[in-house]
């Protein structure tokens, strides 16, 4: 029986070699190769130039603003949907992912007419005697696009683990003299700690990643790092083997920013725990 | 307290559901602009109903997310199966690890690995591009699968041993104990993995990007050709249309679901 039960992931794992593996082996090989396929390393020198660094800086910097942003707001959010009733709960996480199944391409396009010189926002803003806000093309507009689009996938997983904490916990906690403020920074807190990696990780790694919306919102003032691998694969000055060497450089980025946040983690978890 | 809660998510719904509105109310602009309304019409439903290209491209999408859920949810529950029975932990985790890469990296470096093997495989056997349906699927499948192991996986690990062996003892062959014992206790998951695979599938654009050729155009990549000319309303008012459709069934689904924990 347990032979007979390894067999069926033979396919999967077949699957795997073939199409996760190899597919990865391959950003490798055209990294380290030039247009006649002799080894070079000029791919990853290049990105050492100025210009590739300061995309990179960008991106970084983008990426992080947003993923505060996108915490800053989905944090008390969580913690307001968790204290609801239950029904309550799942209609507002109904109502939290279902713009989730809106194509960004379309929304991001909205936000252009919300955002624009004479567009909703300034009509409004004209209403009550403030005019002129110069918004889209900025990055603070690229910033409002990315939060738009990855805000969701912060709230989720706070709000998960906020409301599978046992309201036991808490009575003890108040019942033992805790303030209500006590118990949000000394019980919620501490607890909901996994939630805010997981929201972490999963706004930070499409957020440093995207493209489209750079290109929309920002109008081609600067270009993101998503933008300028999709440049080289799909644009009119296709180069393979740079753009595999970007996207290398740009997956070693994403390894090392998890690799901090989990160490973090989990010095955190065992420190809760000892205490 | 309670108002202030009550003010703060309104504050963050307004900013979330500001951009659908707008789609939805310029989709029946009657003018050309997808800035300003200047009046109401139905013109541009009409127009996206003759428009053959996008009637096209909606049917080329339905066919490849229904193909890959399905693909998907076999290849990835019998993966749960073999991974929950696997004797070494190690082996297992090598596994899991190795299927949640495409979920872990960003879109843009899968779309992309999967493009270089396809042209690399292209160029080895001749052939001017190995980009289109078959890329699209092999693609969709590959980002699915975690999606699919990661609901399916639970069902079986809750399910207790000794009831399959319990069939088995009872008469039944292995395969039977799983169709009749096992299949039954986990098709929630299955089934939960399988919508998810359709609705991935369904809206995934950067991944297709790379790895769709110009004979086979999804929905996603089709806006995305038509918002590079120049947006009318027309793309707005088919967005409206599948934002009306995926609630429908979401509402559908959660009603179910309700209706289904009331009689537990």
């Amino acid at each position: 029986m347990r032979r007979r039960g390894n067999i069926a992931a033979y396919p999967h794992i077949v699957w795997s070699v073939l199409f996760i593996i190899a597919p990865l082996l391959f950003v490798l090989y055209y990294t380290f190769t030039d247009g006649a396929g002799d080894p070079t390393l000029e791919n990853i020198q290049r990105i050492g130039t100025s210009n590739y660094l300061l995309i990179f800086t960008n991106s970084l910097c983008m990426a992080l603003i947003a993923t505060v942003i996108c915490l800053v707001i989905a944090y008390p959010l969580a913690y307001i949907f968790s204290r609801m009733e239950e029904k309550t709960q799942r209609i507002m996480m109904v109502l939290i992912m279902l713009p989730l199944w809106m194509n960004f391409l379309i929304t991001t396009y909205s936000w252009m007419t919300l955002l624009e010189d004479t567009g909703i926002i300034n009509t409004l803003l004209g209403l009550i005697g403030i005019d002129g806000v110069h918004m889209i093309n900025t990055p603070g507009a690229v910033i409002v696009g990315m939060v738009f689009c990855f805000l969701p996938y912060m709230i989720m997983p706070i709000y998960s683990v906020m409301a599978g904490i046992d309201p036991k916990i808490v009575e003890a906690a108040k019942d033992l003299g805790c303030s209500d403020r006590d118990v949000l920074l000394r019980v919620i807190m501490p607890m909901s700690l996994s939630g805010v990696i997981s929201g972490i990780t999963m706004v930070f790694v499409p957020s440093i990643s995207t493209f489209y919306i750079s290109q929309k919102l920002g109008g081609g003032t600067f270009q993101l790092i998503g933008d300028t691998i999709e440049s080289y694969f799909t644009g009119n000055a296709i180069n393979f083997h740079f753009g595999a060497a970007l996207s290398m450089v740009l997956m070693f980025m994403i390894l090392i920013s998890m690799g901090i946040m989990n160490r973090f983690g989990d010095e955190r978890e065992e420190r809760g725990l000892l205490k | 307290m309670k108002k202030l809660s009550r003010l703060y998510m309104a504050l963050v719904f307004i900013f979330l559901y500001a951009p659908i509105v707008v789609m939805i109310l310029i989709s029946f602009n009657a003018g050309e602009s997808t800035a300003h309304m200047t009046g109401f019409s139905l013109r541009w439903y009409q127009q996206m109903a003759r428009d053959e290209n996008t009637l096209n491209a909606l049917k080329n999408t339905i066919v490849l997310s229904a193909l890959s859920a399905v693909i998907t949810t076999v290849l990835g529950t019998l993966a749960s199966v073999g991974i929950s029975r696997m004797r070494s932990r190690r082996l297992q985790r090598v596994v899991r690890n190795v299927t949640n890469l495409p979920m872990m990296n960003p879109d843009i470096v899968t779309g992309i690995s999967l493009m270089l093997l396809f042209v690399f495989t292209a160029q080895m056997l001749g052939r001017d591009s190995a980009l289109g349906f078959g890329s699209l699927l092999i693609a969709h499948i590959t980002f699915s699968l975690p999606y699919v192991i990661m609901s399916v996986l639970p069902k079986i690990n809750q399910l207790d041993r000794n009831v399959p062996e319990a069939a088995m003892d009872l008469g039944c062959t292995p395969l039977q104990s799983f169709f009749k014992v096992e299949l039954p206790f986990i098709s929630p998951g299955i089934i939960t993995g399988m919508i998810m695979a359709f609705t991935l599938s369904f809206d995934d654009f950067v991944i297709s990007n790379f790895t769709s050729g110009a004979s086979y155009e999804t929905l996603t990549i089709h806006i995305y050709s038509m918002i590079k000319k120049s947006v009318k309303p027309n793309i707005y008012a088919l967005s409206t249309l599948i934002f009306i459709v995926v609630m429908a069934l979401i509402l559908a689904y959660n009603l179910l679901n309700d209706r289904g924990r009331e009689k537990r």
